[in-house]
């Protein structure tokens, strides 16, 4: 049996299995189907909003492998109200859960490509799924570079996993941090820095992008610069998604609702709006 | 002559550079390596070098009270290291350490001041480029300053 998510605006509960402490404020929450149901199948880039109850909603990326949808995997950064509930609650608790909603990363369109993906702070969550199907599907793409950036080394997220996927030989996984002690012997420098030296072909990439959207806007004009078609890249957006389907408008991003049309974006449909101040 | 030629040729920082002012950058250019760890100018030293990064890694550090030295950038392999040999009072600013062994082609600062003053087009050719590195990086320092990744949901 398969979890029932058959009405979008009803939430169907979900008990937490296992946590795990990213940092100070982030956790990885493990979740599983309260009836005993199976989980559902969702695909990279995808969000579901969990609902605290008696709190709230909010809207979180999908952060496990898409191969194994038996378990929902989120990763929370606690900075409001729903999601400190959220990070407060203990193993065996249960929450509501909604969805998937929203769009993918373009994993089919990447094949044969290198990809690129840059990651800043929790922008890394949203794409740990697209890194999972590129790595169970290695031989149908090229080059793989991940480049991620954070601002401390106890900001990092995945540590175990990031140390496991820089030592893959078909993986290039460069790490930089804003600002380190004089022992460390990693990067240090924003993550923009990296995109010129990263090793990918910029006329045959795909870029996949996530992270604040300062991060983003810089992380795209070097992209352009090396020479990766507008069209090429892809970042995934964020806005106050609410109703998840495209009906409240709480999301909307020019003509487009992030919820529905989104949250992952090709960077040239959305070039003109993304600039602007207003939207 | 013909080898460091050859080198700073391939770097990205004099790609495209035309071979008369090539010639002129190599009287004043050196092969140098630093080992894990070596110190390659501290903070407050006469800057008398600059150097382009071939292979390695190098970190660009400063003391700050109660944090003890902290690394302000990395820098590798075809970045540009020091413009403090431009800019009086020629001191280094900061303080440079290889993280691996490194190899870099050194130029000296006064012998290059000399040539820049004496032929124009290799200095305003120099200015462009150093210009555009400094811009880069005060780019990246702002972004540090933002502070951008505090405040994003998953």
């Amino acid at each position: 049996m398969v979890a029932d998510l058959s009405d979008p605006m009803v939430p169907s509960p979900f008990c937490l299995q296992k946590v795990r402490k990213e940092t100070y404020d982030t956790f990885t929450l493990e979740l599983e189907p309260a009836n005993g149901a199976d989980g559902f199948p969702f695909a990279a880039g995808q969000f579901n909003m969990l609902y605290a109850f008696g709190i709230g909603e909010a809207p979180l990326s999908i952060s496990g492998d898409p191969a194994k949808p038996q378990t929902l995997v989120h990763t929370v950064r606690a900075v409001g109200a729903v999601t400190q509930a959220i990070c407060r609650l203990k193993r065996g608790d249960v929450l509501g859960v909604r969805g998937p909603f929203g769009n993918h990363w373009p994993m089919e369109e990447a094949v044969g490509s290198d990809v690129v993906i840059v990651a800043g702070g929790i922008g890394l969550a949203p794409l740990r799924p697209a890194l999972y199907y590129l790595l169970s599907n290695r031989e149908k793409y090229g080059r793989i570079a991940v480049i991620y950036g954070a601002r401390t080394l106890e900001d990092l997220l995945y540590k175990p996993e990031l140390e496991q996927w820089r030592s893959q030989f078909d993986l290039d996984v460069d790490v930089t941090v804003d600002t380190a002690p004089a022992s460390y012997r990693g990067n240090v420098g924003v993550v923009t820095t990296l995109i010129p030296r990263a090793r990918f072909d910029p006329f045959h990439a795909v870029a996949l992008v996530c992270g604040p959207e300062v991060m983003m806007r810089f992380t795209v004009r070097e992209l352009e610069s090396r020479g990766v078609d507008p069209e090429n890249i892809f970042i995934s957006l964020e806005r106050n998604m609410r109703c998840g389907i495209g009906f409240c408008g709480h999301c909307q991003f020019g003509s487009a609702f992030i919820c529905k049309d989104g949250p992952v974006f090709c960077y040239a449909e959305i070039q003109p709006f993304f600039a602007k101040r207003e939207i | 002559m013909e080898n460091l030629e050859r080198m700073l040729t391939e770097h990205p920082f004099f790609e495209g550079l035309n071979k008369r002012c090539l010639q002129m950058l190599v009287e004043c250019a050196s092969n140098v390596r630093f080992d894990a760890g070596e110190v390659i100018f501290r903070e407050g030293e006469e800057a008398g070098l600059f150097y382009l990064i071939r292979h390695g890694r190098v970190s660009v550090e400063t003391f700050a009270p109660n944090r003890g030295p902290v690394i302000i950038q990395t820098l590798g392999e075809g970045d540009l290291l020091g413009w403090s040999w431009l800019i009086e009072p020629y001191r280094w600013r900061f303080e440079a350490r290889a993280v691996e062994l490194t190899r870099a082609i050194a130029l000296d600062g006064t012998c290059l001041r000399g040539k820049c003053a004496e032929d124009h087009e290799l200095g305003y050719e120099l200015m462009k480029r150093i210009a555009y590195v400094i811009e880069n990086r005060l780019q990246a320092t702002r972004l540090q300053l933002l502070n951008v990744y505090d405040g994003i949901r998953s």
